[in-house]
C-alpha cells in the first residue's frame, strides 16, 4: 500500500454525503480517482478522511431537454464518449475525449473530477467553451457558478472546502453547429502542449452568427478568445479570419515548463487554434 | 474504520476478505489472494502494467482501492487461459513474439481482452490507440499490434 492512513467513508446518498462534509475536517472527495489516487500513492496529499462518492447513483447521468444539457458530475468519461445523446447535442465531446487519458483511465475518470481537480485538460476547456454552469451544493445551500468564475488558476476551482459539484449544465448550441478540436502532446494521452476547441454557427448567407474558441494547456486555466469571437461575427470564415485567430492565440501568456518553452507553446497555440476553427467551419451544416 | 469486510467475484470465484481501506485493488489481489499475475509498475496510472477488468471495463488496479471493488466482478490474467491451453489472445502474443521480459504483458492482455469483446474487428490504428495506455520497453509494439489483430481474427472465426 502506498497512501498514508485515512478513514474511509462511502455514503450511499447525497444527504449522508452532505452530513459527512459538514462534520469532517481535512476530508477529500474521491471521484474517479485517476488524479487523486496517484497523488495519494505519491503522498502529495494526505487527507484524514477519504469520502468516496462512487456509490451515490444520482450524481451520474446525462439529461437532455430543449433548453439544457445537464451532465452529472460522476458521469464517467467512457460513458460520455459512448453517449449518442451527448454526441448529438455537443459532438465536440467525442473529438476531445479521445485525448482524455487512455481507454483504461476513462473507464473510471469522471467529468466532475476533471473539473474540480483542474489539470489544464480537455474537459474543463469544453465547459469554458460552452459557457457551462457548475451546480454546487454545500452547507450554505445550492449555487450555480458561471464558467468564468469557476477557473481560479492552476488546480484551483471555485469549489468551497465543504461543497460538492453535483452537475455541469449548459444551453445547447443549434443542431448542425460547426465544431473543431485539436491538441498536440508529445505522446498520446499526455497533457497537451496546447489545445484548442471551436464552435461556430452560420447565418443563411454563410456569415458567422455565433462563435466560441477556447485554448487550454497554454495558460494555467482555459482561455476564451473573446475578442476574436466578437470580431468573427457577421463575416465569413476566410484565411484572414483564421490568421487573426491564430495571431490572438499566439499572444497569450503561455507557460514554459520542463517539456517546452513558452515561445514554442505560443507557436503551437496558434497552429491548433487555426485548425480547430477551420474544422468548425467545415463541419457546420448549412441550411439549404 | 481502517479495515472493511468486502465481497467480490474474482475470475468467477466468490471472495470474502477483510482489507485495510488504503490497500489498492492490485495489492489486495497480489498480497492477499496470491494472484501475482497482475503486475505493478509505476503505481500512478501511467504504465498500464496493473490493468485488469472490473465489471467489464479495463481499469488501472493501482488507482482503485480494494474496498471500491466490493460487489464487483474482477477478471485478472489468471482467468484467461492455462499453461496447457492458452487463450486466443495469449496464443497470438506467443506466435508474434509480442513479449520479451513479460512484465507489461498481463496489463496488455487484459486491456485487449476487454476491448476485443466490444470491438471484434478493430483497425490497426484503433489497436495502436488502445495500446497507447501501456508502456513496453522491450518489444517496440509491432508484434503486440500484430498479435491483437490476429487474436481478433481468431475470435471472429473461432479458428
Amino acid at each position: 500500500m502506498k497512501p498514508s492512513a485515512f478513514a474511509y467513508h462511502d455514503p450511499r446518498n447525497s444527504d449522508d454525503l452532505m452530513a459527512l462534509l459538514a462534520k469532517l475536517d481535512n476530508a477529500k472527495l474521491l471521484a474517479g480517482g485517476q488524479s487523486l489516487m496517484p497523488m495519494l500513492n505519491l503522498r502529495l496529499v494526505a487527507p484524514d478522511h477519504l469520502i468516496d462518492i462512487n456509490r451515490i447513483p444520482d450524481l451520474a447521468g446525462i439529461r437532455l431537454s430543449a433548453e439544457r444539457v445537464e451532465v452529472g458530475a460522476m458521469t464517467r468519461q467512457a460513458d460520455l464518449l459512448a453517449s449518442s445523446d451527448l454526441a448529438s447535442v455537443a459532438p465536440v465531446f467525442g473529438q476531445a475525449l479521445a485525448y482524455v487519458g487512455h481507454l483504461q483511465t476513462r473507464s473510471r475518470g469522471t467529468i466532475g473530477g476533471s473539473c474540480c481537480h483542474l489539470d489544464p485538460a480537455e474537459l474543463p476547456a469544453l465547459c469554458a467553451l460552452l459557457d457551462a454552469e457548475f451546480d454546487v451544493i454545500g452547507p450554505n445551500g445550492a449555487r450555480f457558478v458561471a464558467a468564468g468564475d469557476w477557473f481560479q488558476g492552476y488546480l484551483q476551482s471555485a469549489l468551497g472546502e465543504r461543497e460538492i459539484l453535483r452537475a455541469i449544465r449548459w444551453r445547447p448550441w443549434s443542431r448542425g453547429h460547426g465544431h473543431g478540436f485539436h491538441e498536440y502532446a508529445r505522446r498520446h494521452g499526455d497533457f497537451a502542449v496546447a489545445g484548442a476547441a471551436a464552435l461556430l454557427e452560420f447565418a443563411a448567407d454563410r456569415s458567422i452568427f455565433r462563435a466560441a474558441i477556447v485554448l487550454f494547456g497554454v495558460e494555467p486555466s482555459p482561455v476564451r478568445l473573446a475578442q476574436v469571437e466578437r470580431a468573427l461575427l457577421g463575416r465569413k470564415l476566410d484565411d484572414d479570419a483564421l490568421a487573426a485567430a491564430a495571431e490572438e492565440a499566439r499572444s497569450l501568456d503561455a507557460m514554459g515548463d520542463v517539456h517546452v518553452s513558452a515561445a514554442y507553446r505560443r507557436h503551437i497555440a496558434g497552429v491548433v487554434t487555426r485548425r480547430a476553427l477551420a474544422d468548425a467551419g467545415r463541419s457546420a451544416e448549412f441550411a439549404a | 474504520m481502517t479495515a472493511r469486510r468486502i465481497n467480490l467475484r474474482v475470475n468467477g470465484q466468490t471472495v470474502e476478505a477483510e482489507v485495510e481501506v488504503r490497500v489498492s485493488l492490485a495489492d489486495f489481489l497480489r498480497g492477499s489472494l496470491g494472484l501475482t499475475g497482475t503486475h505493478l509498475g509505476c503505481e500512478h496510472g501511467v504504465c498500464g502494467a496493473c490493468t485488469l477488468i472490473v465489471d467489464q471495463r479495463p481499469v488501472r488496479s493501482c488507482l482503485m482501492l480494494a474496498v471500491q471493488a466490493d460487489g464487483s466482478e474482477v477478471e485478472t490474467v489468471e482467468g484467461l487461459g492455462t499453461l496447457e491451453a492458452l487463450s486466443p489472445l495469449q496464443q497470438a502474443f506467443s506466435d508474434h513474439h509480442a513479449l520479451q521480459c513479460g512484465f507489461c504483458t498481463p496489463g496488455m492482455l487484459m486491456t485487449l481482452e476487454a476491448y476485443l469483446r466490444d470491438h471484434p474487428a478493430p483497425t490497426r490504428e484503433q489497436v495502436r490507440e488502445v495500446l497507447s495506455g501501456h508502456l513496453c520497453r522491450c518489444t517496440g509494439y509491432q508484434g503486440i499490434v500484430d498479435a491483437a489483430l490476429q487474436a481478433a481474427r481468431t475470435r471472429r472465426t473461432g479458428a
